[in-house]
């Protein structure tokens, strides 16, 4: 396939799962059990008056086909509506707090990708005893949910050595990278458990391979069989777990975010669906919707450079 | 003259196995030399093979002598092996398609044992290639393709080719048509008989099929259950077999010559590697067999007159004149 027709394709394939994912969205918010204008006056009773203005300025009494295309028509021209809760614009809210949930996720990402590879490279190639001891600890990884870790970390690291802050987003870079470290650490663990299993099975797949035992016949270097006919060759796997990881990875940024109070997309997810802050909420879930199919889109980008015989766009998504 | 392979009592035990699964191997080739190995499945003819380069499966355990140009390669330091793997000894293996990397260039297949050991340059080894491949009857182009795009029989000439990239002294061909179309078979075949002479290499050549054995070989080797029953001249194993199995093989193999003759399959199962044997291993399937075959091993005898042919049968002068009468 034609790279012009792979980009054609895929960007007709993204609006239509926004669009869909839109109407999904909006619609749930609509089924959602609470009133948001009741919401607003925090429990006080209010005048029929003041309910009345309420629900005029968030359109809530037109039907359900006009609100849904007319916050389409807003989407489009980039408006995301006012937040209930922060009486900001909702795109304000996400600006300013993207950074800080992009910077969680890349560092967590480089933790996985570093970690997890060298885990399941080393079980793979070392077997043995060395072995054994990747996959208990890779085991246990993988059995620690993240807010479990988050407390872990924070009790061990910053509260009784105090190493790190326990909590807060930081300012300036810096100070930033230091507030997720672990953060990052709690976000990755069961991620690095994973990639290490995905990579040590595929590694060792490739080693008991016919081509494997060619290549050391013709006197290759171990190192280079390794690299060149074990690892490349393990790559596509890999490659396809990554995009799953990536996807995992923003997901659970809404729990560790909250065990760190950090000031992310994901603590701002969470406060918003308590606070019934609809247009916060669908903001952020189609966000992380078009996060999801962009991640998908690199990792097929990608493929065809990884595995040479496979053409552009023939990988089934799997993330 | 040294020869290019010998070797000598090869003993190999696998880990969780009763028996040895190579037992008392004795081989040995001439230089420029075609010895054929020929036994059914399992008998042991791909990990002999496989022990000339040392390429042995996690666990092994070896005894004997395996001497390349007069070199032991059971006892070489890493060194010596590597040199041995990049250049003296070369293998051609069963299934091309499961030999090359599939995510690499043909091109970068065959010059990267050169190429990566510092033997030849990089311009060298590609110049060198592309003269094989033209040896082999393909052209220069494949160097770029991936082997997905070529055909089993296409790529197992890209495997010859890239055998003799280091010049070798010895080719070693595992079941080199088994995987590949009957044409392709042919052609293969004559390809390498054809190489072997121009480029007076050595070659053991594995094959279960012994019509095809004797066609390609000076000598024959037949093997079961990890020992080596009978040898000889081709055409003396052929006429005059001296070992029981070598004769049911015979009988097992179809032959232009004689179209109308009922095959005979052997009758029985070769013995499991997690049982001992004493005495002969094929005389439960022996109608030779005697009580004698079952308790004492027979050791390799010479047949009358003809030093160089070797059966390991206690019965092999019933097993001549019983021919006769047939
Ligand atoms: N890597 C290995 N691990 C364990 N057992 C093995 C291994 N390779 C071979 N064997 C065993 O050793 C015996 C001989 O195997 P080998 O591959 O040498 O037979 P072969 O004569 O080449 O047979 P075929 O005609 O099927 O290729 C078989 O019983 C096989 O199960
Ligand atoms: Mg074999």
């Amino acid at each position: 396939m034609s790279f012009a027709r792979f980009a054609a394709r895929r960007l007709l394939e993204m609006a239509a799962t926004l669009l869909g994912a839109s109407f999904v969205i909006f619609g749930a918010m609509y089924l959602a059990p609470g009133d948001p204008a009741s919401f607003l006056l925090s429990g006080r009773s209010a005048s029929p008056a003041a309910l009345a203005a309420i629900n005029q300025q968030y359109h809530l009494d037109d039907p359900f086909f006009v609100r849904y295309f007319r916050w389409l028509g807003q989407l489009l021209h980039g408006d995301f509506g006012r937040s209930i809760e922060y009486r900001t614009d909702v795109s304000k809210l996400l600006a300013d707090r993207l950074p800080s949930t992009l910077l969680l996720v890349a560092m967590a990402l480089v933790l996985v990708v570093a970690a997890g590879l060298a885990l399941g490279w080393i079980g793979a190639v070392r077997g043995g005893a060395v072995d054994s001891t990747i996959l208990v600890t890779t085991t246990v990884a993988v059995g620690t949910p993240s807010f479990v870790a988050a407390i872990l970390l924070q009790g061990l690291f910053a509260v009784r050595l105090g190493w790190f802050p326990t909590s807060g987003t930081g300012q300036g870079f810096g100070d930033m990278v230091w507030h997720l470290t672990l953060p990052a650490i709690a976000l990755a663990l069961y991620l690095i458990g994973m990639l290490a299993r995905v990579t040590r099975a595929a590694m060792l797949e490739q080693l008991g391979g016919e081509h494997v035992a060619v290549a050391r016949s013709r006197g290759v270097p171990e190192r280079q069989v390794i690299w060149r006919h074990v690892l490349r060759n393990a790559l596509g796997t890999v490659l396809t777990t990554g995009g799953l990881i990536v996807s995992t990875l923003i997901i659970c940024t809404v729990l560790v975010e909250s065990a760190f109070s950090i000031g992310g997309i994901g603590q701002l997810l969470e406060l918003a669906t308590t606070t019934k802050d609809f247009p916060t909420v669908q903001a952020i879930s189609l966000l992380i919707v078009g996060l999801f199919m962009t991640v998908n889109l690199i990792v097929d980008l990608l493929f065809p450079l990884v595995d040479p015989t496979v053409t552009l766009g023939a990988r089934r998504s799997t993330a | 003259m040294t020869r290019t392979l010998d070797i000598k009592s090869l003993r190999l035990r696998l880990p969780d196995t009763a028996r040895p699964v190579l037992d008392g191997v004795d081989l040995h080739i001439a230089a420029g030399e075609t010895v054929a190995l020929v036994g059914e499945s399992g008998s042991g003819k791909t990990l002999t093979s496989r022990t000339v380069l040392r390429l042995l499966p996690k666990g092994a355990e070896t005894e004997g002598e395996v001497d390349v140009a007069g070199e032991n390669v059971l006892a070489m330091t890493p060194q010596q092996l590597h040199a041995l793997r990049t250049g003296r000894v070369a293998m051609i293996f069963q299934d091309p398609r499961a030999a090359i990397n599939p995510l690499r260039r043909v091109g970068d297949f065959l010059t990267e044992g050169v190429r990566l050991t510092g033997t030849l340059s990089e311009q060298d080894a590609t110049r060198r290639a592309g003269e094989l491949l033209e040896a082999v009857g393909l052209s220069g182009a494949v160097l770029r393709h991936y082997p997905g795009q070529m055909s089993g029989g296409m790529l197992q000439r890209v495997m010859i080719a890239a055998a003799l990239m280091g010049d070798p002294v010895l080719l070693l061909a595992d079941e080199p048509t088994t995987a590949l179309d009957v044409t392709s078979q042919a052609e293969v075949v004559a390809l390498i008989g054809e190489l072997k002479e121009r480029f007076g290499t050595g070659l053991l050549f594995v094959t279960h099929d012994l019509g095809l054995a004797a066609a390609i070989s000076d000598r024959v080797y037949v093997m079961y259950a990890g020992r080596i029953v009978e040898t000889g001249p081709a055409e003396a194993l052929f006429a005059d077999p001296r070992h029981p199995y070598t004769r049911a093989l015979l009988d097992a193999s179809p032959r232009l010559i004689e179209p109308g003759r009922r095959l005979a399959a052997i009758d029985g199962q070769p013995p499991d590697l997690r049982q001992e044997l004493t005495g002969c291993p094929f005389a439960p399937r022996c109608r030779f067999a005697t009580g004698l075959c079952t308790t004492q091993a027979p050791q390799p005898q010479a047949a009358p007159g003809a030093p160089g042919h070797l059966a390991a049968c206690h019965h092999s002068d019933r097993l001549a004149e019983g021919a006769a009468d047939a």
